[in-house]
């Protein structure tokens, strides 16, 4: 395993090699093809090296632990808002989580609905192109429009354009009150209607999720909200009265519980200990049901108002069989758990997957980051 | 202003050219009398003027397809068009380029409550979309000062902002989806009524990309249910440190407010004059807004009138009415208008961390008394995006070259201090020249091969955000 000690050397060593290279940084989300690169490891470059809670913003190294950084937020009283889930129990991976492979995947949690994805949130990057350049785009600042967004392209481009060695973050005030009101036994359909409605009132919904096999066997239906005390229990009688007509609705304001089950929305924790394989579809919230109806012998975890669905299948079950009626509502699956050689993302109309390769060969001509991974040419 | 040399060639053409685009647009879409051009000349960046060869108004998704190609193989450059409010010079024309204008895209395609957003054509303007589903009790957060005419086309170009930016964020975190054509005719789609686009986020990158990587005709935004109410409340201080302190420490608080807006004295006077908004008559005012239910928003104010009163403020007064509020942004949002009317003025937009608001606002007090011009600052304060006014007087020889020279100093200072020479307005011709401040030369080459991917030509607005000294290898290579 290369791991490089500071972003010099890592530009050094990429200047200087002649195979491909598996980048990772904590490597708790082996998310892709499988690539065969010699691993590289970005943990050795770590640090916060400005956090100024006054100016929500933080900078950090890529290969900075995510708990580092989330505690030095919580000591603050802050949190990064997209709130990014943990792969590991989903994955099975071990291993310490690092703030770039964060972004390099965009990944974000229930809050995404509201708040936005990590790529959101990210100000600015410093990374090693496929040229061994430290390139440098966005800033620490929370609006910038200066030159291309190039900030943006890297969140998500899985380490396939470039080393990411330093991120930049927008932060935002924890909330002192978090509270879920419930509703059992919706079907799908319903279920999804019911989120609409949370999420189309003025009363600030952080989170909008169903489980549809957790109450004995049938749904539960699962509403944040998140602020003051006062404020929470005043949101939270609108939206009991708002969502009469789907049943009686449930409302815990035990905040410790709360963050507890949110965090399960987010890990996707009741697939953790469950065979199969796992995909991620994101999709047009009302069309999810039917989607998920279409395919039998899936069970499915809604959240994001039914807009992200996790759906655990058979193992070996065949791509196209996900993929066709996701590509007949609009909206794209990732396979996140099982056989990756069959292809992992979804594939992109041909123009959008013509400027995608084109991006690639700027970045990294000689095809070193990670070859395969996002489903182009090794 | 340096623009690269029109191509004789291509003006050479112009007859074939219109020939060739009246195969494929109606005939009143097409504009190519001098004396008509002319409207096009520039857009809110005035002081620059260049007639193009020639406009065109497409209707539909398929006519700029067409209308592209056409182009593209005769090797004409094509500057897109929204409403022409660019603050930047982003729509300036070339003697040799082609205006393509959005404004008859303007329908809505479709609304959809329950899933929350809108599809639009991008000529159509900022606030007309919320003008859509207002009725619903919905809007669409990004609000520039400008959006009574500023085109969605232009405001994903730019990337704008508004006020309320500081809670619902500028546009790309607003935008879903986009149907774009490039340089070559090609019709592509990226993103729409889901979340997170599949690949790399292009969404992201075409936006702020200033009408370079390809023209962007129709969009799927966010929509959101409006709050229940909102409420200003108004902020004096006799120093524009305090006031800047005070911002900070509202935000380190944990409440975060819509919107905090900042004026000094000059802005002040000039913006109460026109909108009688009572503010009142002090160095620095701030206007912060909340919002929720009444009690969510009393709530909300006390904690942040408490900072307030540890600064000792000479006046703090919230909002008693829905017409006071009304009042109160209009004066704001008027501010670059109401100067206009009181002064020639260049209007900077560069972003600093926020933390450094009170010592950039002292060096800007000292570096106008350098210069011997006055600056006036307005601004979106919780953001750190700045925009400090330079008053000048056009019909003085040399006060122009002065105010930009000032305006180059303050922006090499938003750098300097951790910032950017532009939060929301973009770089256009206006700030192109400046990038090499913020940038260093290899951060450069990899946005314009961004640019190569999309267009390899180099002929969508090709002479805008990048130096041409920085451009110039590009622009050859693509002949
Ligand atoms: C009084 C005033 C107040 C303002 N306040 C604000 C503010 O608060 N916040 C803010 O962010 N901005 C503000 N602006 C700046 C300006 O309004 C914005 O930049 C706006 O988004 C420009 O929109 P437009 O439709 O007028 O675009 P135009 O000026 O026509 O064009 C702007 C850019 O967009 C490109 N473009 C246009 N159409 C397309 C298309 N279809 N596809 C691709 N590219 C295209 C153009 O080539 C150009 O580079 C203000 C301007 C004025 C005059």
């Amino acid at each position: 395993m290369l791991k490089p000690e500071s972003e010099a050397d890592l530009a050094a060593l990429v200047a200087g090699a002649d195979a491909p290279l598996h980048v990772q940084g904590g490597g708790t989300r082996p998310i892709g093809g499988p690539t065969n690169g010699t691993p590289l490891t970005t943990s050795a470059l770590t640090g916060i090296e400005l956090y100024e809670p006054g100016a929500l913003t933080l900078v950090a190294r890529a290969g900075t632990p995510l708990a580092e950084i989330e505690k030095a937020l919580a000591a603050e009283g802050q949190r990064l808002a997209f709130e990014p889930m943990d792969h590991r129990g989903l994955l099975g991976t071990t291993g310490e989580p690092t703030i770039g492979g964060v972004i390099a995947a965009n990944v974000s949690g229930p809050r995404r609905i509201q708040a936005g994805a990590a790529r959101d949130f990210l100000l600015g990057v410093r990374f090693v192109d496929g040229a061994g350049r430290v390139l440098r785009n966005g800033g620490r600042v929370m609006k910038n429009v200066t030159g291309y967004d190039l900030v943006k392209l890297m969140a998500g481009s899985y380490g396939t354009l470039g080393i990411l060695t330093e991120v930049s973050l927008k932060v935002l005030p924890d909330t002192a009150t978090v509270a879920t009101l419930s509703i059992d036994g919706l079907d799908d359909g319903q279920a999804v209607k019911a989120l609409s409605r949370a999420l189309g009132s003025p009363f600030e919904v952080t989170g909008a999720a169903h489980w549809p096999h957790a109450a004995q066997g049938s749904g539960r239906t699962l509403i944040r909200i998140e602020g003051s005390e006062a404020s929470v229990a005043y949101r939270a009688g609108e939206l009991q009265a708002a969502l009469a007509g789907f049943g009686e609705v449930a409302f815990s304001h035990d905040t410790a519980a709360n963050r507890t089950l949110w965090q399960d929305v987010r890990d996707v924790a009741p697939f953790h200990a469950q065979p199969g394989d796992v995909w991620r579809l994101s999709v047009k919230p009302s069309d999810a049901p039917g989607i998920v109806a279409q395919l039998s012998g899936a069970q499915a975890l809604y959240d994001w108002g039914g807009g992200l669905v996790w759906l655990r299948v058979p193992e070996g079950t065949a791509p196209d069989k996900i993929r066709q009626p996701v590509d007949a509502a609009g909206g794209h699956a990732t396979l996140i758990r099982g056989n990756r050689s069959a292809g992992v993302f979804h594939p992109l109309p041909a123009p959008v997957a013509a400027l995608q390769e084109g991006l690639r060969q700027k970045f990294d001509p000689r095809g070193l980051f990670n070859p395969g991974l996002m489903g182009q040419a090794a | 202003m340096e623009m690269p040399r029109p191509n004789p060639q291509v003006i050479a053409r112009k007859a074939d050219l219109i020939e060739r685009l009246s195969r494929v647009l109606p005939a009143d879409a097409i504009i190519s009398d001098p004396a008509e051009t002319r409207a096009y000349e520039c857009d809110a960046l005035t002081a620059y003027k260049c007639p193009p060869l020639a406009a065109i108004l497409p209707a539909s998704t398929q006519e700029v397809a067409d209308a592209l190609r056409i182009c593209h193989d005769m090797g004409v450059p094509v500057v897109p068009r929204g409403s022409g409010t660019s603050l930047a010079g982003g729509a300036l024309p070339t003697e040799d380029s082609v205006i393509l204008g959005v404004a008859r895209l303007n329908e809505v395609l479709e609304t959809d409550y329950e899933n929350r957003f809108i599809r639009v054509q991008t000529g159509r303007t900022n606030l007309s979309v919320t003008g859509a589903v207002e009725e619903d009790g919905f809007f669409y957060a990004p609000d520039p000062s400008s959006q009574l005419a500023c085109a969605i086309a232009g405001n994903i170009a730019m990337n704008s902002g508004g006020a309320h930016c500081l809670k619902y964020g500028v546009t790309i975190n607003n935008l879903m989806g986009v149907t774009m054509v490039l340089m070559d005719g090609t019709v592509t789609e990226i993103g729409g009524a889901h979340l997170d686009a599949a690949g790399y986020d292009l969404l992201g990158l075409i936006c702020g990309s200033e009408g370079q990587l390809g023209v962007v005709t129709e969009a799927t935004l966010r929509i959101l249910h409006k709050p229940e109410g909102a409420r200003p409340v108004l902020m004096g201080f006799d120093s524009n440190e305090v006031a800047g302190q005070c911002v900070s420490d509202i935000i380190k608080a944990g409440v975060l407010p819509v919107a905090i807006e900042f004026m000094d004295r000059l802005c002040i006077r000039a913006c109460e004059a026109f909108a009688k908004a009572g503010y009142p008559d002090c160095e620095a005012l701030l206007i912060v807004e909340v919002e929720g239910s009444d009690a969510e928003i009393d709530e909300q104010l006390e904690t942040i009138m408490e900072i307030a009163r540890r600064h000792n403020p000479v006046e703090l007064r919230q909002s008693t009415s829905a017409e006071e509020s009304a009042k109160i942004w209009l004066g704001r949002k008027s501010a670059f208008g109401a100067m206009g009317q009181i002064n020639d003025y260049m209007c900077l937009d560069g972003t600093i961390p926020v933390s450094q608001l009170p010592y950039v606002l002292k060096r800007i007090g000292e570096m106008s008394g350098e210069f011997g011009l006055d600056v006036a600052n307005v601004f979106h304060a919780g953001d750190g995006n700045m925009h400090p006014l330079i008053l000048f007087d056009a019909n003085k020889p040399g006060d122009l070259e002065r105010c930009e020279a000032l305006g180059a100093e303050i922006l090499k200072l938003c750098v300097e201090v951790g910032g950017c020479l532009t939060g929301e307005h973009g770089v256009g011709i206006e700030k192109r020249d400046l990038m090499t401040d913020q940038y260093a030369p290899e951060d450069l080459s990899i946005q314009m091969a961004v640019k190569d991917v999309f267009d390899p030509k180099w002929l969508l607005n090709p002479a805008k955000v990048f130096p041409l000294a920085s451009s110039e290898a590009h622009r050859i290579a693509a002949e």
